[in-house]
């Protein structure tokens, strides 16, 4: 169906809008009001790593069976020994919804002063987000999201759509200039709407490059054992390709392995997460490796500093705001051989 | 193609029968039916593969990582048929081979290089083993409540070796078991393991006493008993052997990943049942065959293959396992029932 709408109506509806705008525009500019945004962090201390009032910080997270996990407890609880001001109780580790609930539980009972929750399953952890929040301890939650926002009081967390997204844009730029670039995605598990965020970024990224296509995408599960499979029957079904991207690190060890029992070195590899063993074989640059795309695990140390700051009543250095922020999506960087050391120490094994 | 053979492909009886009468000649000829609908299931495969992806799946290639890929679950799924046989369960197999890969790739034993590594994955997964057929056997635990307890804490103890950490293999002997260097005649080492351990798993159930008192006791344990047979440890050697097989799978697993991790082996214990169940072995006891249970093996590896070659996407893949999980047994049921 043709759009029935008279082109030069909406044309005159946007030029008469922007009209308006700009007169608003200006005549703000000509304004000698003082303006609001006048720096106003002094009137509030940004939290610093200078000691100030002790602070308890409940730390729940899931049971750390994979790299990354384990960097982000390793990440959090170092952040929180740099801190004299900083008392960290850290439950065990746990996979299981209802044990996880009864650690938060206990760490509410406690009366920490700021909760650092990574929940096993984020939606079915929220009710005892918000029972921490009603019982006055603000909960800082850790990537994966609480269902309500009223379950915690900041979230910082990873950037899955942008990870894909990063990946898309290197991959792009490497193959701009390749005629019908071929390029197939190695997915992590399917069952997780991370996944299908990371492939929509990577799908929308490609979209800027009319040249490449995406022949195909298999998904495997974060395990070594799964990414050597998936990937030796990616390699059987495309005989020819420039561009990999693979979701995840750990996984990219099979794959790597896969690579290298079929003997093919023609193509570009991208990782994802970041893995100290993709950045040593990004430093090394004698495989298809080539870059990962960062899926910080950082991010641990961050909300220590954030529940620190929430716990101290300060807001965060660098910002004007008197409150640290609602939410805090952590950049998906692309690590190449051009700035593989400067992230050479967050790498986890 | 393949003619029905004159010595019996499986031991099909319930209770050792002597001499041959004309009961054992039709259980024969339905074990034949039987291998040959599976048959008949893997050439519909192979004839959808070659005309979706003729020239990616029809590929000496494609025939060797198919094979490789088949070989782990393969070998694992060798032991439990014996279990099963027996009239019990293992569920701790996949557990088994991953503490078994983690153990066998920690910087400890890396040290003592390709002997090992070697020789620490097959005595865990005999250890495992070992554990489980006592409890059993002696302990008088039911197989499934014996084996879910190793399964929750083999996985546990695996966790605790690696810390989570993927443990790379740097041992160049271990590694290049898995390259094409090593395939001998085109066949790569990890097939011939399979075929090795298939070959062996075949003659111990359909040619040997020890087979015989394993049928036996899966088709009425206390008659089996009164025959003279040590049940008890009858079934300790059953958990050992599967044991045994899920260490040895563990160093094939090894050997293609190149690595060790806490998450190896998951779900195995699914994907060995449902191969050996339709292969045609009863869960009940008292019937199991090996050619079935790894003719099973490989149509799932095949569809797995199949699937992946056309791009197809992780929910499609299960859906569809699940339907042809249905259908092969249909299939085998209506085959065997009308003869």
């Amino acid at each position: 169906m043709p759009e029935p709408t008279p082109r030069t109506s909406r044309r005159g509806l946007l030029f008469g809008a922007a009209a308006v705008s700009a007169g608003v525009l200006v005549t703000g500019c000509t304004s000698n009001e003082p303006s609001d945004a006048e720096p106003t962090a002094d009137d509030r201390s940004a939290a610093d790593d200078k000691p100030g009032k002790p602070v308890t910080i409940g730390f729940a997270g899931p049971q750390a069976d994979h790299g990354w996990l384990n960097a982000i407890n390793d990440n959090a609880e170092k952040r929180a020994k740099t801190y004299s001001d900083v008392t960290m109780e850290v439950t065990e580790g746990s996979n299981d919804t209802a044990q996880q609930i009864g650690q938060i539980e206990t760490l509410i009972n406690k009366k920490v002063d700021v909760l650092v929750v990574l929940p096993a399953d984020g939606k079915a952890l929220t009710q005892v987000g918000l029972k921490a929040m009603r019982a006055g301890i603000p909960v800082v939650n850790l990537d994966r999201i609480f269902n309500s926002p009223q379950a915690y009081r900041c979230w910082i967390g990873g950037d899955n759509y942008g990870m894909g997204l990063n990946a898309g844009h290197y991959i792009g730029e490497k193959l701009k200039n390749t005629p019908d670039a071929r390029v197939i995605e190695l997915a992590g598990l399917d069952n997780l709407e991370l996944t299908k965020q990371r492939t929509q970024g990577f799908d929308d990224a490609l979209k800027n490059y009319p040249n490449i296509k995406k022949v195909a995408r298999q998904a495997a599960d974060f395990t070594v054992e799964s990414g050597q499979a998936k990937m030796a029957q990616l390699l059987q079904a495309q005989s020819k390709f420039d561009a990999l991207w693979n979701h995840d690190d750990d996984q990219g060890v099979g794959a790597l392995r896969a690579i290298e029992q079929a003997g093919r070195d023609d193509f570009l590899m991208v990782g994802g997460a970041g893995a100290l063993s993709a950045f040593q074989a990004i430093k090394a640059d004698d495989g298809v490796l080539k870059a990962t795309v960062l899926y910080p695990p950082s991010m641990a140390a961050s909300a220590i500093d954030l529940a620190r700051a929430l716990g101290q009543g300060k807001g965060v250095g660098g910002l004007a705001e008197f409150e640290i922020p609602t939410s805090l999506t952590c950049y998906s960087a692309v690590v190449d051989k051009e700035n593989v050391d400067q992230y050479m120490s967050t790498g986890f094994k | 193609m393949t003619q029905p053979v004159s010595p019996p492909r499986d031991s099909t009886d319930k209770v050792p029968a002597p001499g041959p009468a004309p009961a054992w000649r039709t259980v024969l000829f339905r074990a034949d039916v039987r291998t040959l609908s599976l048959l008949g299931v893997l050439a519909a495969l192979v004839l959808i593969g070659g005309i979706t992806r003729p020239d990616e799946f029809l590929d000496t290639r494609n025939l060797q990582l198919v094979l490789t890929q088949a070989s782990v679950i393969g070998v694992v799924t060798v032991g439990m048929t014996f279990v099963i046989t027996s009239g019990g369960i293992d569920l701790s197999v996949g557990a088994i081979v991953a503490l078994s890969s983690v153990w066998a790739t920690t910087v400890a034993t890396q040290e003592f290089g390709f002997a090992g590594i070697l020789f620490t994955a097959v005595l865990v997964g005999v250890g495992c083993g070992l554990v489980n057929g006592v409890l059993i056997a002696y302990g008088g635990m039911v197989p499934f409540i014996a084996t879910l307890a190793m399964l929750a804490s083999a996985r546990g103890l695996a966790l605790q070796i690696t810390d989570g950490r993927t443990q790379v293999v740097t041992i160049d002997g271990v590694l290049d078991l898995g390259e094409r260097d090593a395939y001998v005649l085109g066949v790569p080492p990890l097939v011939l393991v399979f075929a090795a351990v298939t070959v062996i798993g075949w003659l111990v159930l359909n040619r040997t006493t020890f087979g015989r008192r394993t049928v036996a006791v899966g088709g009425n344990a206390e008659a089996a008993r009164l025959a003279g047979i040590d049940v008890r440890r009858q079934r300790l050697y059953l958990y050992l052997l599967s044991g045994l097989c899920c260490g040895i799978a563990a160093f094939l697993l090894i050997v293609l990943a190149g690595s060790g991790q806490n998450t190896n082996g998951n779900l195995y214990e699914l994907d060995a049942i449902a191969a050996a169940i339709i292969g045609g072995t009863l869960l009940t006891g008292g019937r199991g065959t090996i050619v079935g249970s790894v003719l099973g093996v490989l149509i799932f590896t095949t569809i797995t293959n199949i699937f992946a070659l056309n791009n197809l996407q992780s929910d499609v893949q299960q859906i569809a396992k699940g339907a042809i999980i249905v259908a092969a047994v249909l299939v085998q049921r209506r085959t065997a029932s009308t003869t």
